[in-house]
C-alpha cells in the first residue's frame, strides 16, 4: 500500500511544525519551564510525530521524509527523556562541604587500596634504596639522586630561598597543572581496567619511600618534615584520591559483584568521579601554591617547628573535613 | 570515510516503542573538528597572553604564572564550557556539523561531559591521539576512551526538511491521468520500494549530474512502463523523466 503522500503531508505538516517550533524554543533556553497544558500538549506532538514516523516507514520508501521524521522524533525524545540533574544548578560550597567529601567517602574501600598500593609502592623504594645504593639515581627525580640530602639541607641553608627569588608564583603555577595533569592521568587510566592507576600509585610510592629513607637514614628528618609537609599534606592525598577515581573507574569498567551492563555502571560512578575530579584540582592548585610560597623556604628563612605544625595542622583539617564534612546533610 | 569496524549509524529505541536512527560522525570529521578546537585554544590563549603581557610590567613572575596557568585551564575548560554551553559542540563540532550526545540520545549531563573530557589524555597517548584513534576506529559505534567511560557518541546533526512534494507536481499536465482505469491499475502494480526510490530520485534530481540523470530515470521508466500499458498518444513525447513524474504523480496523488 502506498500513502496518499501530498494529502498525508497537508495533514500531518501543522503538526510537525508545532513541535519544531516547541522545540526551537526549548533547544535555545534551555532553563525555559512551561506549565502543564504546554507540557501536555508538547508531549502530544511526540506522539503524533511518531505515529507518522511509523506510517511513513512501513508505508513507504520515502528516505528523505523518513529521515526529517527521524531527526524530529530523536530531537523530541531527547527533550522529553531528559535526564535528571541535567539543568541542576551548580552550588560550589554545597558540592565543596558535602559532594565532594560524601564522594570520598562512598568508595572508602577504592581509597583504602590507594593508600595501600601506595604504601607498598613505598616499601619497595626505601628497601631499594637501602639495600641497592644504585637504586637511588634510578629512582629519584630532579636531581635528588644526584647529592646526598645532608649535601642539599647545607646548599638549601646557604641558599635562603634565593634561587626562588622572583620566580615563585611561575614554579607555583608549574607545580600545580603538572600535579594536576598526573592526577587527572591517574585517574583517567582507571579505563584499563584500573592497572594503570595501579602502576601510577605504586610508582608514585616508589620516589616517596626512596626520597623518605634516604632523609632519615642521613638524619635529615626534621628537614624532610619540613620539606614535606606543607604542601605534601594536601598533595599526596590529593594523589591517592586520584588513584581513588581512578580505581572507582576500573571496578566500574571489571563489574566484580554487579551484573549490570557496563555502561550502566560507569553512567552510576560517573557523578562521583566528576566530583572527585573536581576537590582533586582545588587541592593541587592549594598544594601547589604552598609548596612554592613556603615548602621551598627552610631554615633559617622559616623555622622548621613551623612548617611542621602548619604541615600537621593541614593534614588534620583535611582528615577531618572528609571524614565529618556533609554528612549531617545526608552524605554518606 | 567510514570506520573499519563500526556502525554507521546508531539505532535507538523509545519507550514508546518508536525506533529512529541517529547517523554517527566519520573519523575524519572528527579529526578535522579537532584541529579547528586545537587552533581555538591556541588563538583564545594567545588573546589572553596578550592581556597578561599587561601585567609583566608590574611583576614577571606573576605574569609567567599566569601563562601557565592559562594555557592549561583553556585547554580544560573549553572543550567542558563549550560542549556545556552548546549542548555538545565546540567550535570545530559546529564547524563540522557534528555533536557529542548521550549513548541513549540524550542530552550530556555535566558529569558525562567532565568525565569525556578529563579523559583526553589518555586517548592522546602515546602521540596524536593514537590511542583515542584506533579505539574510536574499532569500537563499535566509533567511540574514544573518553566516550566510552562517559557514555557518550558523537553525532552528525542533520538538518532535514519536509520534501516539498506539492511543488514537485504543481501545475504540469499529466497525460496518464487522461486514462483513469489504467492509472488505478498503475496505483495498484507499483511496488512501495520502486515507487520510494523514484519519488526520491526526482526529489534530487537536480543535484545529479546530467549524464548520471539521464541513466537514473531511464533504468526507472525500464520498471514502471512495463506495469501498464498506456496507449501510445498519452506517452508521445515523454521522456523517460517525465514519464517518472506522470507516474509517481498518480502513485501519491492517486487520481486527483
Amino acid at each position: 500500500m502506498i500513502l496518499d503522500l501530498p494529502r498525508f503531508l497537508s495533514n500531518a505538516r501543522p503538526v510537525w511544525d508545532e513541535l519544531e517550533k516547541y522545540l526551537d524554543e526549548l533547544e535555545n533556553s534551555p532553563d525555559l519551564q512551561w506549565d502543564l497544558a504546554q507540557t501536555e500538549r508538547f508531549y502530544r506532538l511526540y506522539q503524533h510525530a511518531s505515529a507518522h514516523l511509523a506510517e511513513v516507514r512501513h508505508l513507504t520508501a520515502e528516505r528523505e521524509l523518513g529521515r526529517y521524521l527521524e531527526n524530529l522524533v530523536a530531537r523530541a525524545y531527547a527533550r522529553i527523556y531528559v535526564r535528571a540533574g541535567s539543568k541542576r544548578r551548580f552550588a560550589f560550597w554545597h558540592w565543596f562541604t558535602v559532594q565532594f567529601p560524601g564522594a570520598v567517602r562512598a568508595h572508602s574501600r577504592a581509597l583504602a587500596l590507594s593508600i595501600g598500593i601506595t604504601l607498598l609502592g613505598c616499601l619497595f623504594g626505601a628497601a631499594a634504596v637501602q639495600f641497592d645504593k644504585t637504586a637511588k639515581t634510578a629512582i629519584m627525580p630532579f636531581g635528588h639522586g644526584q647529592q646526598t640530602p645532608s649535601e642539599r639541607v647545607k646548599k638549601e641553608m646557604d641558599d635562603r630561598g634565593k634561587h626562588l627569588s622572583g620566580k615563585q608564583a611561575r614554579f607555583s603555577g608549574q607545580l600545580i597543572t603538572n600535579n594536576t595533569r598526573v592526577s587527572f592521568f591517574a585517574l583517567g587510566l582507571g579505563m584499563t581496567f584500573g592497572l594503570g592507576t595501579l602502576i601510577v600509585l605504586f610508582y608514585n610510592g616508589v620516589i616517596l619511600g626512596s626520597i623518605v629513607l634516604d632523609y632519615v637514614v642521613d638524619g635529615q628528618t626534621m628537614f624532610l618534615l619540613g620539606w614535606l609537609l606543607p604542601h605534601g599534606s594536601i598533595e599526596i592525598p590529593a594523589i591517592l584520591l586520584a588513584g581513588q577515581a581512578g580505581l572507582v573507574l576500573g571496578h566500574a569498567m571489571i563489574g566484580w559483584g554487579n551484573r549490570e551492563p557496563r555502561r550502566l555502571r560507569l553512567r552510576r560512578v560517573m557523578p562521583d568521579l566528576m566530583t572527585l575530579a573536581g576537590g582533586i584540582a582545588l587541592m593541587m592548585i592549594w598544594a601547589g601554591i604552598i609548596e612554592s610560597f613556603m615548602s621551598q623556604y627552610h631554615e633559617p628563612v622559616l623555622p622548621y617547628s613551623v612548617k611542621i605544625a602548619f604541615g600537621t595542622l593541614e593534614l588534620l583539617a583535611l582528615i577531618v573535613f572528609l571524614v565529618r564534612s556533609g554528612r549531617d546533610e545526608g552524605a554518606v | 570515510m567510514k570506520a573499519l569496524f563500526n556502525e554507521s549509524v546508531l539505532s535507538l529505541r523509545t519507550p514508546e516503542g518508536m525506533e529512529f536512527t541517529l547517523p554517527l560522525a566519520g573519523p575524519v570529521s572528527r579529526l578535522i573538528a579537532l584541529w579547528v578546537d586545537l587552533l581555538g585554544v591556541g588563538l583564545i590563549t594567545s588573546l589572553i597572553n596578550r592581556l597578561i603581557d599587561f601585567i609583566a610590567v608590574f611583576s614577571a613572575d606573576i605574569a609567567g604564572a599566569l601563562q601557565v596557568l592559562v594555557f592549561f585551564a583553556v585547554s580544560l575548560l573549553y572543550g567542558i564550557l563549550c560542549e556545556w554551553l552548546w549542548q555538545g559542540q565546540t567550535v570545530g563540532k559546529r564547524v563540522l556539523g557534528i555533536r557529542v550526545m548521550d549513548r541513549d540520545g540524550l542530552p550530556m549531563t555535566a558529569a558525562q561531559i567532565v568525565v569525556r573530557n578529563l579523559l583526553r589524555p589518555v586517548d592522546m597517548l602515546p602521540i596524536f591521539y593514537l590511542v583515542g584513534g584506533a579505539t574510536a576506529l574499532f569500537s563499535r559505534y566509533g567511540q574514544r576512551i573518553g566516550d566510552m567511560a562517559a557514555n557518550t557518541v558523537v553525532v552528525r546533526s542533520v538538518e532535514v526538511a519536509v520534501p516539498d512534494i506539492r511543488q514537485l507536481f504543481a501545475g504540469k499536465f499529466n497525460s496518464l491521468l487522461e486514462h483513469p482505469h489504467l492509472a488505478a491499475r498503475l496505483r495498484q502494480r507499483v511496488a512501495p520500494a520502486v515507487a520510494g526510490i523514484a519519488l526520491d530520485a526526482l526529489l534530487r534530481r537536480e543535484t545529479l549530474d546530467p549524464e548520471a540523470r539521464v541513466r537514473v530515470f531511464a533504468e526507472l521508466a525500464a520498471k514502471l512502463r512495463p506495469l501498464v500499458e498506456f496507449p501510445a498518444e498519452a506517452v508521445e513525447g515523454l521522456s523517460d523523466e517525465h514519464f517518472v513524474r506522470n507516474a509517481i504523480e498518480i502513485v501519491y496523488r492517486g487520481g486527483k
